[in-house]
């Protein structure tokens, strides 16, 4: 494996095209996709490769829904990851202990639901194809000192002393974007009062590729399948305030509050991992571009995980924008330039809010107990169970189909 | 400008674009709009150009080795990406302003661009010959234009392309190009243009073929006020440009 960039010397100055602040999922299959298509990038991350591979580092694993899956795959870094992914043959959705229940079955779309990956394995993924593109240069850990936005360019200084000049550069650094702070673009926040505990498990019996999500009273429960047949990957959404008391109780007492809510049709259950806890909340960026700077993933909008799309919505902005950014290179248009920016935000922003909308209303219908509500959604769950052509949207759209899609994601390159 | 040869300059014009030529690279400023359409003229310049020369859009400065010259070129928002994209660029302009903003920026992007405080007819004159040639949006500011579009003309190379736009001289343009832009939209600053000195397809047409081009393409260019865009059209009630060719 690939150690993170030896340095160049203090005060040396690195030119790019795109200089991309934040190596994560997002900000690292950008920088791939962007070297792919001949324009340089510099990608900066405050963490070492080894340490973002550590298992301690990022316990979470994602759902790549179809359409992403094509983006890993034309921009070459589905190739690295392709051993260690499980395909998601079905979905079933349960709402507590309704007798109904929502079955998803790849085989009405002819084709995988979409793939299971722990983020170390997209990592390693990205890693590996990185080391193979030489008009990428990762730089880590570094972190950004001062960021100089003007017409004529941008000027990073990086905390090891040198400077990097591109034409453009990109927040890729997460809810809690700094270069989204520095920008001075607020944020609009809705927070769920509810946590996002994750771990994964152990199970005695084979997952069969199977995915579940529950709709119990606290939030949804999903079982999503890992590698091998015998982990999956667990997101437990629970209420604020239960948070510290759950995470405090014995093991004992927490393999009894996790067997209630996992049951026992994959008989002995085993948790294999720490078990991490995410606060959720919602929240998206009054605007995704200011002079020479635009925001993708995380840093411009922020979902909460039930429909599994905070990864691939991310994704769909990096097509997006290096879609764009193809296009204005074969104009010799500077890729800064305001029109050019401007495309990307009004093709990006409108689909991000409705997948932001959509999965509020999901969220705040399911996390309740109240009858009237729960007897509605039995009822809706089984409505759609017997309407294909409307189970077959929702799929697609979970897998990531409707909407002007760009290039990368119907599989092909810009 | 006292000189012997009659000049297609225009002493009020050249005064308005000093007065303005601070703000060429401002996408903001007193340039928005051709900030903004500037992407799609340059779509249809690059895929003639392409097409014409037997060159790959998708390749790396695929225009290199070819000459071009932009005739009134302002502060440069033409040249530069066409630099970019390969082609060996001289760019001409008339106000002295334009042609030192425009150095100075090339130079900050380090763009390799000849910049020539000139006019077209003193170059005919010598008998200097591009690949391609461009008189975008500039017709409609010089005096004379069967003189300059000549001088446009006759410096082609064989085989070569010659680029033109402007506005057309109809009540839609006026309302729109001139009142609209200028006084409601408040995008150009006003007096920007006399709609008077806008010209008809069929005047320029005639123009380019009197000095031995023949118009291959001709395209309106509208703007979508909902998506905020520019895109090519049929309609040429109001913007549109060309393509020449020289055999």
């Amino acid at each position: 494996m690939s150690s993170s960039t030896p340095l160049a010397s203090s005060g040396a100055t690195l030119t790019t095209d795109v200089l991309i602040i934040g190596g994560g999922l997002v900000g690292g299959t950008l920088g791939c996709a962007l070297a792919q298509h001949g324009i340089g990038a510099v990608v900066v991350d405050r963490d070492s490769q080894d340490h973002l591979l550590e298992d301690d580092y990022d316990g979470r694993s994602s759902a790549i829904a179809g359409a992403c899956q094509r983006i890993l795959q034309v921009v070459g870094i589905w190739e690295h990851m392709k051993p260690d992914v499980q395909p998601i043959l079905d979905i079933r959705v349960t709402d507590s202990d309704s007798p109904f229940y929502l079955h998803y079955d790849h085989q009405d779309v002819g084709e995988e639901m979409g793939w299971m990956a722990s983020n170390r394995t997209i990592r390693r993924g990205i890693f590996a194809r990185s080391a193979e593109l030489p008009n990428l240069t990762m730089l880590a850990p570094v972190s950004l000192v001062s960021l100089e936005r003007t017409q004529d360019g941008v000027t990073a200084v990086l905390s090891d002393g040198s400077t990097v000049r591109a034409a453009l550069v990109v927040a890729a650094d997460g809810r809690r974007s700094q270069v989204r702070q520095m920008a001075g673009i607020s944020i609009t926040t809705l927070p769920y009062h509810q946590s996002g505990i994750v771990m994964t498990v152990w199970h005695e019996k084979d997952h069969q590729g199977i995915a579940h999500e529950r709709f119990l009273a606290s939030g949804p429960f999903a079982i999503l399948p890992l590698p091998g047949g015998h982990h999956s990957s667990l997101v437990w959404t629970e209420k604020d305030s239960l948070i510290d008391s759950l995470l405090s109780l014995s093991p004992q007492e927490f393999h009894a509050e996790l067997i209630s809510r996992f049951g026992s049709f994959l008989g002995e259950v085993k948790v294999v991992s720490k078990v991490f806890a995410y606060p959720l909340t919602l929240q998206f960026a009054d605007r995704y571009i200011d002079r020479r700077l635009a925001l993708v993933g995380d840093a411009a909008h922020g979902m909460h995980p039930v429909a599994g799309q905070g990864m691939n919505y991310g994704l769909r902005d990096v097509a997006a924008l290096v879609e764009v950014l193809v296009n204005a290179k074969r104009l010799g248009v500077d890729l800064g330039s305001t029109a050019i920016l401007t495309d990307y935000q009004r093709w990006r922003r409108p689909d991000n809010m409705l997948m932001l909308g959509m999965t509020d209303g999901i969220v705040r219908l399911f996390s309740n107990d109240i009858k009237p509500l729960r007897l509605a959604r039995t009822l809706g769950l089984a409505a759609v169970n017997r309407l294909p052509k409307l189970k077959v949207f929702f799929m697609k759209h979970a897998m990531g189909d409707v909407g002007k899609l760009p290039r990368l994601m119907r599989g092909e390159s810009c | 400008m006292a000189n012997a040869t009659p000049s297609t300059a225009l002493p009020e014009e050249l005064a308005k674009f000093e007065a303005m030529a601070d703000s060429w690279w401002d996408p903001e400023g007193k340039f928005k709009p051709l900030h903004q359409f500037n992407p799609e003229r340059l779509r249809f310049i690059v895929r003639q150009a392409a097409a014409r020369f037997g060159r790959d859009e998708t390749a790396d400065r695929p225009f290199e080795g070819l000459r071009l010259l932009d005739v009134g070129c302002g502060g440069g928002l033409l040249c530069e990406p066409l630099a970019r994209l390969g082609f060996s660029v001289t760019g001409l302009d008339a106000a002295e302003k334009n042609i030192r903003i425009a150095s100075l920026h090339a130079e900050k992007m380090g763009l390799a661009i000849d910049y020539r405080c000139d006019l077209v007819e003193k170059l005919a004159e010598r008998g200097e010959q591009f690949d391609v040639v461009l008189t975008m949006e500039v017709v409609e500011h010089v005096d004379n234009v069967d003189l300059f579009l000549a001088a446009c003309s006759h410096i082609v190379a064989p085989g070569g392309l010659l680029f033109g736009a402007t506005m057309n001289r109809t009540l839609k343009s006026l309302a729109m190009a001139k009142i609209g832009a200028e006084y409601i939209l408040r995008w150009l600053p006003r007096g920007t243009h006399d709609w008077r000195k806008f010209l008809k397809p069929s005047e320029f047409v005639g123009s380019l073929r009197a000095s031995g081009l023949v118009v291959d393409t001709l395209k309106g260019m509208s703007f979508n006020p909902i998506a905020g865009t520019w895109s090519l059209t049929d309609d040429l009630s109001v913007n549109y440009l060309l393509s020449a060719s020289r055999n």
